[in-house]
């Protein structure tokens, strides 16, 4: 650990593991660059996501820090070294799970994981044990001995994870890494993904699922057309949501209807964007009851007291409250005016 | 956390270098038979109708398996180099994918290509090694001289690696969608316009045509490999082969690197 040299004098452990500063990519013959002077770090052992639509420059983003796009401008790191001027000491740092299975299909699948072994000079012994153990643990070990022609998408992603960690990479690039699979062998995936996590492997993965991106990253860079809209933790990007995020009260006025002052006291209230009574037509015994709708900027949690408080100082009774919470496609649709799909 | 020990480049290099290598050869080795049979077929029916079947029926002269046998040395090697690349790299480049392991692997991608030319030319060494004893077999006997061998095997192994530089380019200039069609226009012309059934100088009655088998450089392959085993029938001088070969061999190899890069590399 101490003996790795010359990184160690400065501190490895505060380089970040992938850092990308003003990234540009423009292919040759199109007029927009497909990435525009992008920036963002990851440290170690962190999950990172990049959010986008199809098209957005996220896989060309990948492309260029695994060392397979040139870069037009900009720099792109991984562990330290600039992939471009040093693409070959790069490649024994990284390991990329591709959209598309691209498994080795003239051997069987535990050979896919030697072999790869063998390419980043992992002796032998070690790199059998090491196999037993990941098709152990990613649920192959039955079908190690088949060639990969007839696996399903799901079983592809499992062997590639598994392949890409032969190696132990520092950074692993996981471009997709569930799209096109059924439910069930997503949630495998996340699964996996998850132990990684735990691991302390640094994961870099591209998705269009918000799902994905909110259960699985520490932090989400948020992409639409080449450019990094927005760069936080899931829970800041929705808490930092103008008023999406909404607190609901159900609330028994004695003479059956919200006085104004109360909404205009709730309305003063910091954080409360705008205040909505919502009617519905729910039949004569339940009439008693009226609900309001906070829309709220941050934590909607917190305004259960102050809300509390102020019905209290009215006599109103307060009979339920319910936390409304944004999503990443709300936060989305907030950046760019569009849904992600 | 990561791999600590990192070895120093170069050794990194050549590991993953001869990691590349071996797994072609274990690949070809648990295909054995499929290869023997993809590279030995046509040579040895060549062989058999052109050098036995019409020998014995009489319809060519006394001696013509004599010219025609260096001739398919030249064929086998020149063929087996530039299959064992082109369609390979076109369907994993295109298609499956494949290579992209191999291209993340802490190596140069210009040895990554390396690696596919001298697999290619070991391939092609091989099968035109084999088409020794099958000659034998299939006609009795060779036409053979000691001191001609160390001019056959210069031969063969620059009619290798033409082989696989007509592999490589081909394989990565291709699109998949055109690879039927480029490899129909692009093989029966090689194989037939490659004077390996025929000497050169012999085509002075037939200019035009002497002039289309000149631009074949497979045709300086058939030549030398006759200088080498049959010296008595006139030839393409020695050296002008030389100049050729390693002038086309150099070119192709420049022109299939550049082209593996753009495919390597957006």
């Amino acid at each position: 650990m101490s003996d790795a040299p010359a990184e160690s004098s400065n501190g490895t452990a505060n380089l970040p593991a992938v850092e990308v500063i003003d990234l540009v990519k423009r292919y040759p013959k199109s007029p927009v660059n497909a990435v525009d002077g992008i920036a963002f770090a990851v440290a170690p052992g962190e999950v990172f996501g990049l959010l986008g639509p199809n098209g957005a420059g996220k896989t060309t983003t990948v492309g260029m820090l695994t060392t397979r796009v040139r870069p037009t401008r900009g720099r792109a790191m991984v562990g330290g070294i600039d992939v471009a001027s040093d693409p070959v000491r790069a490649r024994s740092l990284l390991a990329v799970v591709p959209q598309r299975s691209n498994l080795d299909r003239s051997i069987s699948i535990r050979r896919n994981l030697t072999f790869h072994a063998a390419y980043h000079g992992v002796p032998a012994a070690e790199a059998t044990a090491r196999a037993n153990e990941l098709l152990e643990q990613f649920g192959l070990l039955e079908r190690a001995n088949v060639k990969p022609d007839l696996f399903s998408g799901g079983q592809a992603q499992r062997v590639m994870i598994a392949r890409a960690l032969m190696h132990e990479p520092a950074a692993l690039f996981l471009d997709e890494p569930t799209t096109g699979l059924d439910p069930a062998a997503r949630l495998f995936v996340w699964d996996r993904l998850r132990e990684l996590r735990e691991r302390g492997v640094t994961l870099i993965l591209t998705t269009h699922d918000m799902h994905e991106a909110a259960v699985l990253a520490d932090q989400v860079g948020i992409m639409d057309h080449g450019k990094l809209l927005a760069l936080d933790t899931p829970e800041a990007l929705m808490r930092g949501l103008p008023g999406s995020a909404t607190l609901e009260l159900s609330v028994r006025p004695q003479n059956g209807d919200v006085p104004q002052p109360l909404v205009r006291a709730l309305e003063q209230l910091s954080g409360v964007e705008r205040v909505e009574a919502i009617h519905d037509d729910t039949p004569d015994e339940d009439a008693a009851e009226r609900r309001l709708r906070l829309y709220v900027s941050g934590e909607a949690s917190q305004l259960i007291a102050p809300t509390a408080t102020l019905l209290a100082e009215r006599g109103l009774g307060l009979n339920a409250v319910e936390l409304g919470t944004p999503t990443l496609e709300d936060v989305f649709i907030h950046l760019t005016g569009r849904t992600l799909r | 956390m990561t791999a600590a020990v990192v070895a120093a480049p170069r050794i990194r290099q050549r590991q993953a270098f001869a990691a590349v290598l071996r797994r072609d050869l274990f690949v070809t080795w648990k295909e054995l038979p499929v290869f023997l049979a993809q590279v030995i077929l046509q040579p040895l029916f060549l062989l058999f109708v052109f050098g036995k079947v019409l020998a014995s029926l009489g319809y060519t002269q006394n001696g013509y398996s004599d010219l025609l046998f260096p001739g398919l040395l030249a064929l086998t090697a020149v063929i087996t180099g530039m299959q064992t690349l082109a369609f390979p790299l076109v369907v994993e480049f295109g298609w499956t994918k494949e290579i992209e392991d191999r291209l993340l692997a802490p190596m140069s991608t210009a040895l990554v290509a390396g690696e596919k030319v001298l697999f290619a030319t070991m391939r092609a060494i091989t099968a035109t090694s084999i088409m020794i004893p099958v000659g034998i077999l299939v006609l009795g006997s060779i036409p053979w001289r000691w001191s001609g061998v160390p001019l056959l095997i210069v031969a063969l192994v620059l009619g290798s690696l033409l082989g696989a530089g007509l592999g490589l380019v081909m394989g990565t200039l291709v699109v998949p969608q055109r690879i039927n069609i480029v490899f129909s226009l692009v093989f029966t012309p090689l194989l037939f316009t490659g004077c390996s059934q025929y000497p050169w100088p012999s085509l002075s009655k037939l200019p035009w045509f002497q002039v289309v088998t000149a631009c074949n450089p497979m045709t300086y392959v058939s030549e030398s490999m006759r200088a080498a085993l049959v010296p008595s029938v006139p030839h393409i001088a020695v050296w002008v082969c030389m100049v050729v070969l390693v002038g086309s061999v150099s070119a192709l190899m420049g022109i299939g690197v550049r082209g593996f890069y753009r495919r390597a590399i957006d």
